[in-house]
């Protein structure tokens, strides 16, 4: 069972009252219509799934209810840091790289 | 090969059982290769085997980053069935389940198939309305597949409570009797001895650092721990691990790795006939010919590749198990591990070409792979082979992703996603 840290909330609280919520930091299309369908497939079904440092969305569903983004490490599924989803992800943090 | 027979076992008996030879070559792996299979677990090393008996090819390479059958071969609970719901999966995983019923003689190498029937429990209405359907989609594919009443059931597997006062009433089931399970690292082995015996390299301590590409994009080789290796075709098949070796060409996949759990308890005498499943509360369980019951868990839910799984989705099915299974409240947990396993949006695996020239996909078995390895070797070696996919496995190309028709069997499988 993970820790993880609310960035609203600003407590650690057990992962049963999280809900996770994919890869973090993807960015929908403007207008879909206009996209090729390999574009379109590459945002809706491609992923990243990095096997080390990832980013990836968290939603405290038994809590304040609100999504924010996390760095974890998938292997030691250490978590590195939260921060809402309106801040900027960590300097040092690479963005999932693969 | 020194083929297995009851000569043989006499013959050898009265040489005090040690004139054995290793079962396969311990292969180095040599300049270039026709083929070259990354992966030395029972799809690769089906996948071998079929490439190297029914295409004729000789030159082959199997690649394994540890041991053969290491990785999820070695770690799922061996079920074999093939009551899935729709056409494509039926095909597919019916292929596998006819390969599985003469594996033992096709490789001379017993591996301990066993038909003992698979229990798929209902425990509401919801439950029974999508089994029933899945038991008339199989009948209607000559897949066998039965309705049974909670009695019928209990019948069959007299350690159910099918009383009703419980948090999880059974209130009926369906059963495949030719399901069943068998001997998971049996089949890695039969597999690697048979190959081997053709002339199939099986390089272990073999880890791929990276895909070398020419010019023109195709496929040019490996670079490994063991060296370089040429090859302009190249089967890709790591459960567990697709994404990561994926990357090495530049692919990225509509996938994503979770651990998924399994446990064995202390080994008890023989009291469960044949393999139980319920979908809605995600557990498994049978029993293995040593006496543990092996026992099935969820996905942690985020992704990992840390090969263990939180302690509390293994609680939540042994709680479960717990009350449909009075008799096992008192049994100790012996072993519990986790696998990686590669899951796509439709939960069915990808199979055929890449858009990397020369390199081929055998991966994202999801939960779900073990009983497909017969016909998952088979059907990709084909593939492999003709540079075109075989037409059982067409409908489970990459790019089903892009035009949209998806093979959407996430109710078919026994864990939740």
């Amino acid at each position: 069972m993970l820790l993880i840290r609310c960035p609203y909330c600003e407590t650690e609280r057990p992962e049963l009252e999280f809900r996770y919520g994919g890869e973090a930091l993807l960015e929908r299309p403007k207008d879909p219509a206009l996209v090729s369908d390999d574009a379109w497939t590459a945002y809706l079904w491609t992923c990243k799934n990095p096997k080390g440092p990832h980013a990836e969305r968290w939603r405290h569903v038994h809590g304040c209810g609100r999504f924010f983004n996390a760095a974890r490490n998938t292997v030691s599924d250490l978590i590195v840091s939260t921060w809402r989803v309106d801040d900027s992800p960590p300097a040092n943090f690479d963005g999932g790289g693969a | 090969m020194q083929r297995f027979s009851f000569l043989q076992l006499l013959r050898q008996s009265f040489r005090n059982h040690e004139g054995w030879e290793p079962q396969w070559r311990a292969a180095s792996p040599k300049a270039a290769y026709d083929v070259v299979i990354v992966g030395g677990g029972g799809h690769g090393l089906a996948t071998a085997y079929y490439l190297a008996s029914e295409h004729g090819l000789r030159n082959i390479a199997v690649v394994e980053k540890g041991w053969i059958g290491g990785g999820n071969t070695g770690r799922n609970t061996t079920i074999v069935r093939s009551n899935y719901l729709f056409e494509e999966s039926e095909a597919l995983f019916e292929h596998s389940m006819k390969l599985w019923e003469g594996l033992s003689q096709a490789l001379n190498y017993n591996v301990m198939y066993s038909p003992r029937g698979v229990l798929v429990l209902a425990h509401n209405t919801t439950d029974a309305q999508v089994i029933r359907r899945h038991v008339h989609a199989n009948r209607l594919a000559g897949i066998d597949n039965e309705w049974m009443t909670p009695e019928q059931a209990k019948d069959f597997c007299p350690i159910l409570d099918i009383s009703r006062n419980v948090r999880y009433p059974i209130v009926g089931a369906s059963l495949q009797r030719r399901g069943g399970t068998a001997r998971h690292d049996a089949v890695a082995w039969g597999y690697a001895r048979a190959a081997s015996a053709l002339g199939v390299d099986i390089i272990e301590n073999c880890e791929v650092t990276a895909i070398r590409r020419d010019a023109g994009g195709g496929v040019q080789g490996l670079e490994t721990t063991r060296g370089e290796i040429a090859t302009r075709k190249i089967g890709l098949v790591t459960a567990g691990h697709t994404s990561v070796v994926a990357a090495m060409a530049g692919l990225r996949l509509p996938m994503e790795s979770y651990p998924l759990q399994a446990l064995v308890s202390e080994p008890v005498k023989p009291v469960m006939p044949c393999v139980v499943m319920s979908n809605s509360i995600h557990a498994y369980m049978s029993q293995s010919d040593k006496g543990e019951l092996v026992i099935g868990a969820g996905t942690d839910a985020y992704t990992s590749y840390s090969q263990r799984g939180a302690l509390h989705v293994a609680q939540h099915t042994l709680d479960a198990l717990c009350e449909l299974f009075p008799i096992v409240r008192r049994l100790r947990m012996l072993r519990s591990w986790g696998g990686i396993v590669d899951v796509t949006p439709d939960r069915s695996p990808i199979i055929g070409k890449s858009p990397v020239e020369g390199l081929f996909l055998n991966c994202g078995w999801g939960t779900g792979g073990f009983k497909a390895t017969p016909g998952s070797g088979h059907l990709f070696a084909h593939t492999l082979a003709k540079n075109e996919a075989h037409p059982i496995v067409a409908p489970f190309g990459l790019d089903r992703f892009r035009t949209g028709a998806l093979v959407d069997e996430s109710t078919a499988a026994a864990v939740a996603h």
